[in-house]
């Protein structure tokens, strides 16, 4: 293996302004998206990741600022995720600067989208993201694992795996897997459910949810997922981009 | 030093604007335009591509794409093909069963990899010939590539005489594949230099440096 585990970070942002909390001394403005996506730049990160929780649709236009201020300082790749409804909203966010879009309740409600959207721009620039968790009570899948949207607040009662499975077939040419069980809990990825889709899909896989220290993410790559991503443990400086690579490579895994 | 001029070749083809930012950063003056009297003048030419090569053939030859091609070469003028931008200058493109005619400057194929797990997508080594123009200052660098077709063979060949061979950069998924190509005139990187950080602004200073 000559390929690098890619290193992602996210940032949510809301209304241009990254929220969930930011915590870098180094930093005039940490809510400023810019700043911060040249900032993990310069600590090497391979990726970024931005998250429009934009809940109302007036402030959405800022998103395209954000992008186009980002794409004309950091030259490294740029996904942009959250609420994108059509291929006329990855379009204009492609024109902006974005290399990759995400999707995820759009596609669910609409799975023709990710196949449109692969004809029009290439599977390569076509991330579908899926929230999974664990079910519980009445509900039962396959697999043991449903889609949700909202932020992991409503169940689909579709199975996760097959989705995943089914999103690459019709066009996805990555699959975000957010753990929504492991979220927030920086107790670690959800392994299992990392093997699972591995095990079905042969398109890359970024592993999201739960990292709380650098053996979380060695541990995320050694069960089948190509890249790894966090947000609020690089926010926080609990962990840094060089630990999570330093840990990387002593257990043998390449990195840049 | 005066700013070069480049010109990057807008034939509708996805994010051009991290190319155009790119060379701008490392002190281009860059213009976006898919005129091709403007293509042909430029002092350097900068052929984007994303997608399909069907598709982008199909674009390419809407703007005069293989005649300003093939006048600039002509003239020794610099061309710098980037990802299907590099693809689309051997013979021919086969994807998903589609064969398509390529621009014809080299010889060969661009098929799909054969890897686990495609598209080929993030960071990996190139292996650099040792006195590369090119990748001066950046030979060991990580360079971030994103597709699933490649050329998987390099079939110019060097004892032919005046025709120079090219100075060829490969790179491995799943099987080796050609990640750059230094040929006269026309220099190609499968790779996106403009996304490839530092490593990446330093090959594009190289090449602004010769123009």
């Amino acid at each position: 293996m000559t390929l690098a585990v890619r290193v992602i970070a996210c940032l949510d942002v809301d209304a241009g302004r990254v929220v969930k909390g930011v915590n870098f001394r180094d930093l005039r403005d940490a809510g400023d998206p810019v700043e911060l996506a040249a900032r993990y730049d310069r600590e090497r990160v391979d990726e970024l990741i931005f998250l429009d929780i934009t809940a109302s649709s007036g402030s959405r236009s800022t998103m395209y600022d954000v992008v186009e201020r980002t794409a004309d300082q950091v030259f490294i790749p740029l996904t942009v995720g959250g609420g994108i409804r059509s291929t006329e909203d990855m379009d204009r966010l492609l024109r902006c600067g974005a290399d990759k879009v995400g999707v995820n309740t759009a596609a669910i409600a609409e799975p023709d989208l990710l196949r449109r959207a692969a004809n029009r721009f290439g599977s390569q620039c076509i991330v579908l993201s899926v929230d999974a968790r664990r079910c519980t009570g009445g509900m039962a899948t396959p697999s043991g694992f449903e889609v949700t949207t909202h932020g992991g607040r409503r169940g689909t009662g579709i199975d996760a795996i097959e989705w995943a499975r089914r999103g690459a077939e019709m066009g996805a040419g990555e699959i975000l897997l957010n753990s929504m069980d492991a979220d927030g809990t920086t107790g670690g990825f959800d392994l299992e459910l990392i093997g699972l889709v591995r095990e079905v899909v042969g398109v890359p896989l970024i592993a999201s949810g739960g990292a709380g220290q650098a053996a979380d993410f060695a541990r995320a790559a050694e069960s089948g997922a190509d890249a790894v991503l966090a947000a609020s443990v690089f926010h926080f400086g609990t962990v840094s981009i060089g630990e999570v690579k330093a840990e990387l490579s002593r257990v043998g895994l390449p990195v840049r | 030093m005066d700013r070069p001029d480049v010109v990057v070749l807008d034939y509708g083809s996805g994010n051009v604007r991290s190319a155009v930012r790119a060379l701008e950063h490392v002190g281009a003056r860059v213009e976006l335009s898919g005129d091709p009297e403007v293509a042909e003048a430029a002092q350097g030419l900068v052929i984007p591509g994303v997608g399909a090569f069907a598709a982008c053939m199909e674009s390419l030859r809407a703007v005069a794409g293989p005649r300003v091609i093939g006048r600039r070469l002509a003239g020794g003028r610099p061309i710098l093909g980037i990802c299907v931008g590099m693809q689309v200058m051997f013979e021919r493109g086969v994807e998903h069963g589609v064969d398509t005619a390529g621009c014809g400057q080299w010889p060969g194929i661009v098929d799909r990899l054969s890897a686990p797990v495609l598209p080929h997508m993030g960071w990996n080594t190139v292996d650099v010939p040792g006195d590369s123009e090119l990748f001066a200052g950046v030979v060991g660098e990580r360079f971030y590539f994103v597709h699933s077709y490649a050329a998987r063979s390099w079939g110019l060949r060097s004892d032919l005489g005046p025709i120079a061979a090219g100075e060829v950069a490969w790179a491995t998924h799943g099987e080796p594949f050609v990640a750059a190509v230094d040929n006269g005139a026309l220099a190609v990187t499968q790779f996106h230099p403009e996304k490839s950080g530092e490593a990446g602004l330093r090959l594009l200073r190289n090449w602004l440096d010769r123009l």
